[in-house]
């Protein structure tokens, strides 16, 4: 069973009261590896064999070690060694690195105070309980609870740079009012078991003391230390060990993430299927019809070839079935191996080019993009909608202070002018012109954006790092503040620093705060210190913050941030009309709005509120939901002071990228938390939404008109717009009229998360079909804005969508760790490296610097990897079905004896060698349009959408050229061996000539289909493809030219010497090479698109993606 | 940030890894493709004609000998109980077969691309390992030893079925008889008979077969297979070498003779001839049957129609196909050329 909460004894010392049983916890040690040296080769091994494709030939290859084949285990064994081989080093090789940072994390020297002295120690010895001491710029070990820190106000900072990658410096807190002698403390923490939420943390600390009942203190995230972060500012803190080992949040978070896998990987899965069955319906063919041949009589046992004993004594159905597995083994070459190593290979190398793309590179960040993943690369050419969040993604997340509005009149800050008394009322309303708010409200104001925040002063570097006593040099700061715009601030949004930084400018500057004194300087070069009392974080249920702090004299007060349809209902209403025109005003211009808020608390009030908040925050259970409570409770009945206007502006080209993903047939929803009518405005000026665009609103506002209730407006609403923007509108011709005709009216879908959750929610029966609708009416829209949405409502569209009819291919793209669930949920999620953290970018699959990259991720790299795999795709297909067709043919003239038509070593190396290089070379490098063309044109994006390139047509008529080729290549050599007396000296050829004739016609066909099929001709590609030929043809001259010690039959032996001596036999070759390629030259000569377009993008609609016949259409 | 720092981060600016290596696209249009297929065209229909032409001129003669009519000379010797049985075949030539002339056999409905049948053998016993002598492969069964346990030399089932009716081919002429001589010389691989397979080292050379038997179907053992030529024995006799190259189709035809000696090597004159076959290979059995071909060659071997043809055709499908197409864009004004 499990317990819910875990208790400590710090130090290992038993409280008085209790029976002291040391509990069991995990040791410290972090094992990231996944193998030992012992268990690594049946570990791997066991892992890799998981893998369908593996299993499979390693059951052809025990097959063929056990059933008499016609080809030795070494044909298919080999090629399989090798890849379990690469694959095994390759994971040993990370395993051992991983075995290293493991030991480097492990054996990293700690110190612990063991009853009053400090002993060296290493890191995986810690035990749960254990006290550790950590000295500055050192990670912490395990998760440890504060007890004591070397600054005086009792905090320490840290930063969690290898977490979530968040940079900036974050407080912690000592337990308060413990003991300053560690020794002496005699305490236990209750708190919960380890779970793997960074920010989430509940315990108790109870602290016994001999004479008096024990205290109870509570615990929350800003007590913990996590494993991993990094002490910064402070100079030593001791701490004792809550969490270790594998139960540390840390290691709670490794756990990878669940694997996407591709369309393209389906369609791979779909068309092994396909050619499973044609492998299977081989072998069955060629078995009946070996019976039914052999029935005849005279024909089962001629004299020439009698059978053994055994043969004769063997069960027919046991012969029948190993005669299956035989002709299965000797077809099986047409499911190659090497297909999946290419794939990963392509995969793997092919990605590089995103990360080496100096076009992706910002010189801001100084980072270029970033692979996580490199399964996905295809996925990228197919997407058909993306999700984006706003802020930070739309918009640079770069914040400035714009306007502000006191009691109803607005005050804008003019660089250029800055007047002596900061303020100059400009734009105000026009009855009020010049008019100001009293002084007094100003400064109440000011004071308000200066106090009310979590803003911190970023320390000088190199400040008192040198004095023992590092007080010394924060005392020496208090006087000499720092110039006003060299002041560093850090905080956790961006809108805190601007609203910091916007009051600075009118002459209120915050200077910091030392042990929960907030200093500010006022107009008059004062400092005020206030007393802060509490801080009611920020959260986005809430959607605002408030601070209760106490001022020099005597009050206490409390401000409040926040966004305005979370303070309106919280202040007296007679202020709030004043303000809210100005706040409508500003959300339309697209400015982001806070409103501030304030109430002054009576010294009762003040003392229940921090007895409630005190409670609230110790309890163990609930304790989030009893705090909101709480919060809720003190902030009521305040008094609105005014509101700011800040500017976040679009991100570089942000119109022009969504403009581009537009035309490429994409469709765009923009999910956001902020104000509907804020993100509306980003959109147009997006130009998500355009002038024509009709909107059609489904929120909180357009469903309250008064009279009904909300559900059956949401019903009425809900088929009023599906009536206009699904039934109204003329049918498209299903499949290809997306795109060319652009439909005669756009509609632009906003919902907010309110009536979001209503479609979601409503009432059993109706929920699904409201869903429906819902769905039915966003599909028909441009532009879906999705606004005041949670998290999770983000990840719930993309799932929705995601799931719809035709299972479109999404991606989300963000920058913050609110889009990580919709990142995480949709087929790509793209992170930003943006301002909010790395969280985004941690959980994405590709990480990029901008938002105007997208284009050329989407338009360029994706289109061209899609095109890349497809290609390599089909055209493995291909090679191995004319490669494996002849074979088959083969047998219907050599009594169905599964004798192979090719030698063992051209069967083992056709994949390998002769034939994987110059596609494998392809598929890194083709570019059958150039990028930039493909950036000009969105339009192409259309003409792969939907997996055009690996759907049944294109399938079919790769299958079809590869059973023609086959067919070609058998059979012109037939034909040819209607007298097999070719050469000049009337000597004749055998069967092995024979083979050898097919394979060469074979390796030139499919490499000269490569070359045809190849548009983008660099040396490399000349080199593999002309390499690969060469190699061929040297491979077989040494093959058949040397008597091979270690060959038990020299089959080949001068093979093809003498087929090279024989006229016939290179016309036949170069007859045979000539009529497979034909038809190809044909298509590609009749395929040219002619148009005005033809010449820019003359040679795009390459035979590969479009149905092949269709030419007639063009012409 | 010092200026290292700046660039270091940053993607190389090669060609290739910004995806710019310079490239060749060729583009296939119809200004390159007709005249492309033309010339083609044109050449397939040169080479077709020149192939044509050369296997005209090819003369054949082919005479079926499997005896499965009772009028035929050779239907007493397939009674299997008959043996050394002879039969002749008359045949006239009213021109001169120009030399040098080819004999070969052919075989139908005779598999011997079978795999097992093709598998059995010991490649190492025919490199001359006195080795496997003693200890034939396994992959001989059920030729591999004889019914009492002597290891059989050369094993397996190929060499153990070689073809062994014998030709001989007479002129009749006024004085009688006159005996064309047949060269048994060549016929194999060069490479066969001289690296590939190996005579043991041991001499004489029956000494090497000490304690083996010959192959249960053949007369005579493999040191005696030609008992004209001492040096054509043992696994490089070139009957047996051509025997041994299995042939690729159920129906083939193998090198016999040539006839190059003599007043012969300019070809057969016009006029009667008989043809001796010592009938020894049954084929009934298996529903087979054999044939003998004469024929002289050219510099693409035997006579072979289908090339000549295959050409002409491909060769005149170009062409028209480049009428076609040249049909077509002039109709639509070359748009490529705009």
């Amino acid at each position: 069973h499990r317990v819910d909460s875990r208790t400590i004894y710090v130090g290992h010392r038993p409280s008085t009261t209790e029976a002291f049983i040391p509990p069991k916890f995990c040791d410290n040690r972090i094992v990231s590896s996944k193998y030992t040296v012992w268990n690594f080769l049946p570990k791997n091994l066991f892992e890799q064999f998981r893998r369908i494709a593996n299993f499979y030939f390693l059951i052809i290859f025990l097959v063929q070690v056990i059933v008499d084949t016609p080809t030795s285990p070494v044909t298919s064994g080999l090629p399989l060694f090798f890849v379990i081989t690469v694959t095994a080093i390759k994971q040993g090789y990370e395993d051992w690195l991983r075995h290293k940072a493991d030991n480097e994390v492990n054996k990293y020297p700690v110190t612990v105070l063991e009853n009053g002295r400090r002993m060296g120690t290493e890191s995986e010895k810690i035990k749960v309980g254990d006290v550790v001491e950590v000295n500055e710029d050192e990670t912490f070990p395990c998760d440890l609870i504060l007890l004591q820190s070397t600054r005086d106000d009792d905090t320490c900072f840290v930063t969690t740079a290898s977490l979530d990658g968040e940079s900036n410096h974050k407080t912690h807190y000592t337990v308060p009012d413990t003991e300053k002698d560690l020794d002496s403390l005699s305490a236990t923490i209750e708190c919960e078991q380890p779970q793997p939420d960074l920010y989430k943390f509940v315990g108790r600390m109870h602290i016994y003391k001999t004479d008096r009942e024990p205290e109870i203190r509570s615990l929350g995230p800003e007590n913990l230390l996590l494993k991993g972060a990094t002490l910064k500012n402070t100079q030593r803190i001791c701490g004792v060990a809550v969490y270790t080992g594998m139960e540390t949040k840390m290691a709670l978070n490794y756990q990878g993430k669940s694997q996407k896998r591709s369309a393209v990987e389906k369609s791979i899965n779909a068309f092994l299927l396909v050619y499973l069955c044609i492998l299977v319906s081989k072998a069955l063919v060629c078995t009946t019809l070996k019976y039914v041949w052999q029935s005849k009589p005279g024909q089962d046992e001629p004299w020439y070839n009698q059978k053994t004993q055994r043969e004769k004594e063997t069960n027919l159905y046991l012969k029948m079935f190993t005669d299956f597995l035989s002709f299965m083994v000797l077809f099986n070459f047409i499911i190659p191996v090497s297909m999946y190593v290419t794939v990963e290979m392509q995969k793997f190398l092919g990605s590089f080019f995103i990360t080496w793309d100096r076009d992706f590179y910002d010189p801001e960040i100084q980072e270029g993009a970033l692979v996580n993943t490199s399964d996905l690369n295809e996925e990228l050419g197919q997407v058909e909608y993306v999700f984006t969040d706003k802020t930070g993604t739309l918009t640079q997340n770069n914040m400035e202070f714009i306007e502000c509005c006191i009691d109803g009149f607005q005050y804008k800050y003019r660089d250029a002018v800055s007047e002596l008394d900061g303020f100059s009322a400009t734009d105000g309303p026009v009855s009020k012109l010049q008019e100001k708010a009293g002084k007094e409200r100003e400064e109440l104001f000011l004071r308000a954006l200066c106090l009310c925040h979590t803003v911190q002063v970023k320390e000088p570097t190199g400040r008192g790092q040198d004095h023992t006593d590092s007080m010394a040099g924060v005392d020496g700061m208090e006087g000499c503040p720092p110039p006003h715009e060299q002041t560093g601030f850090i905080a956790s949004s961006p809108d805190e620093v601007a609203l910091v930084k916007g009051a600075m400018r009118y002459g209120f500057t915050f200077l910091g705060m030392e042990s929960k004194k907030m200093k500010i300087m006022n107009r008059s070069n004062a400092i005020e210190t206030y007393d802060l009392l509490h801080v009611l974080n920020f959260d986005p249920v809430r959607r605002r913050m408030s601070v209760i702090v106490r001022s020099k004299s005597g009050d206490a007060l409390l401000f409040c941030k926040g966004a305005d349809s979370s303070i309106f209902p919280r202040v007296r209403q007679e202020e709030v009309e004043k303000i809210r025109v100005h706040v409508e005003r500003n959300a339309t211009e697209g400015y982001r709005t806070l409103c501030v808020a304030y109430k002054k608390l009576s010294p009762e009030e003040y003392a229940r509120a921090d007895a409630d908040l005190q409670a609230a925050r110790l309890a163990l259970q609930d304790r989030e939901e009893k705090l909101i409570a709480v919060y809720n409770q003190v902030e009521a009945g305040m008094t609105l002071i005014g509101a700011t206007a800040v500017e976040d502006r679009l991100q570089e080209e942000a119109a022009e990228t969504m403009e581009a993903l537009q035309g490429a047939g994409i469709k765009v929803w923009v999910l956001t938390g902020d104000k509907m009518e804020t993100a509306k405005s980003t959109c147009y000026a997006c130009r998500l939404f355009q002038r024509g665009t009709e909107l059609l609103e489904l929120t909180v506002r357009t469903l309250e008109d008064g009279v009904r209730k909300r559900e059956e407006r949401l019903h009425d609403l809900l088929l009023e717009y599906h009536k206009k923007a699904v039934q109204d509108v003329p049918p498209t011709k299903p499949g290809g009229s997306r795109g060319w005709s652009k439909p005669s009216q756009d509609f632009g879908f906003i919902i907010d998360g309110a009536s979001l959750s209503m479609v979601f929610n409503s009432s059993e029966s109706s929920s699904s079909h409201y869903k429906n609708l819902f769905l039915q009416i966003c599909q028909n829209c441009t532009t879906v804005l999705c606004c005041r949405m949670a998290p999770l409502q983000k990840a719930q569209i993309v799932k929705m969508v995601k799931c719809s009819k035709g299972s479109p291919i999404t991606l989300s793209i963000g920058d913050g760790a609110n889009d990580v669930s919709m990142i995480l949920e949709a087929h790509v999620g793209i992170g930003i490296k943006g301002k909010e953290g790395r969280q985004a970018v941690r959980n994405s699959d590709y990480a990029i610097p901008k938002l105007k990259h997208l284009k050329k991720l989407l338009l360029g790299h994706g289109h061209l990897y899609y095109v890349r795999i497809a290609h390599l795709v089909q055209y493995f297909f291909y090679k191995n079905l004319c490669f494996i067709l002849p074979q088959f043919l083969y047998q219907f003239f050599c009594g169905y004896s599964q004798q192979p038509l090719y030698d063992a070593a051209y069967l083992t190396m056709y994949n390998i060698c002769f034939t994987s290089m110059p596609i494998l070379a392809y598929s890194l490098l083709e570019q059958h349009i150039c990028v930039e063309v493909l950036l000009d044109n969105a339009t192409l994006y259309r003409s792969i959408a939907k997996n055009a390139m690996l759907r049944w047509v294109p399938f079919l008529y790769w299958t079809l050229l590869g059973v023609f080729h086959g067919l070609l290549f058998f059979f012109g050599v037939r034909f040819l061996f209607g007298n097999p007396a070719l050469q000049a000296n009337g000597q004749v050829f055998g069967n092995w000539s024979y083979g050898t004739i097919v394979f060469t016609v074979l390796v030139f066909t499919v490499t000269f289909k490569l070359a045809l099929d190849t548009r983008h001709w660099t040396w490399i590609n000349h080199f593999v493809i002309w390499g690969s030929l060469c190699f061929y043809v040297i491979f077989s001259f040494f093959w058949g030219g040397i008597i091979w010690p270690f060959l038990k039959q020299q089959r080949l032996y001068y093979v093809f010497a003498h087929m090279l001596s024989s006229a016939s036999a290179w016309l036949v070759i170069v007859l045979l090479i000539l009529l497979s390629l034909l038809p190809d030259i044909l298509l590609v000569v009749l395929r040219k698109p002619l148009g005005p377009r033809a010449r820019q993008v003359g040679y795009i609609t390459l035979l590969n993606y479009h149905v092949p016949f269709c030419i007639h259409g063009d012409l | 940030m010092s200026k290292e720092e700046n660039t270091a981060n940053r993607p190389d600016n090669t060609a290739f890894t910004q995806q710019r290596l310079p490239a060749w696209q060729p583009m296939l249009s119809a200004g390159i493709v007709i005249p492309g297929f033309v010339i083609i065209g044109v050449a397939f229909i040169g080479i077709g004609v020149a192939l044509f032409v050369t296997s005209q001129n090819i003369q054949v003669l082919e005479k079926d000998y499997t005896g499965i009519e009772t009028n035929s000379s050779c239907f007493k010797c397939t009674n299997p109980r008959v043996k050394n049985c002879n039969c002749t075949i008359n045949f006239s030539l009213d021109k001169l077969f120009e030399g040098p002339v080819f004999v070969y056999y052919g075989l139908s409905n005779y598999f011997q691309n079978y795999r097992k049948y093709g598998a059995s053998k010991d490649a190492a016993q025919l490199t001359g390992d006195l080795a496997y002598f003693t200890e034939p492969s396994t992959s001989c069964v059920p030729y591999q030893r004889d019914a009492k346990n002597k290891p059989i030399v050369p094993c397996g089932s190929i060499a153990n079925s070689m073809f062994n009716d014998t030709f001989k081919l007479f002129q009749i002429v006024n004085s009688g008889n006159v005996a064309v001589p047949l060269d048994g010389k060549g016929i194999a691989w060069w490479t066969d008979y001289n690296i590939k397979y190996r005579n043991p080292t041991t001499n004489p050379l029956k000494n090497a077969f000490n304690d083996t038997v010959k192959p249960i179907f053949w007369p005579r053992p493999a040191y005696e297979l030609d008992t004209t030529n001492a040096a054509n024995n043992g696994f490089i006799n070139q009957d047996f070498l051509v025997w041994m190259r299995r042939s690729a189709l159920p129906n083939f035809r193998k090198l016999y003779r040539r006839i190059t000696e003599g007043e012969y090597a300019k070809g057969l004159p016009a006029g009667d001839y008989a043809l001796v076959i010592g009938y020894n290979y049954p084929v009934k059995a298996f529903d087979g049957r054999k044939k003998v071909v004469f024929s002289n060659v050219s510099w693409m071997g035997g006579k072979n129609q289908f090339l000549g043809i295959a050409y002409l055709v491909i060769g005149s499908l170009c062409v028209v196909m480049s009428i076609v197409m040249l049909i077509v864009y002039a109709k639509f004004k070359f748009p490529d050329e705009e």
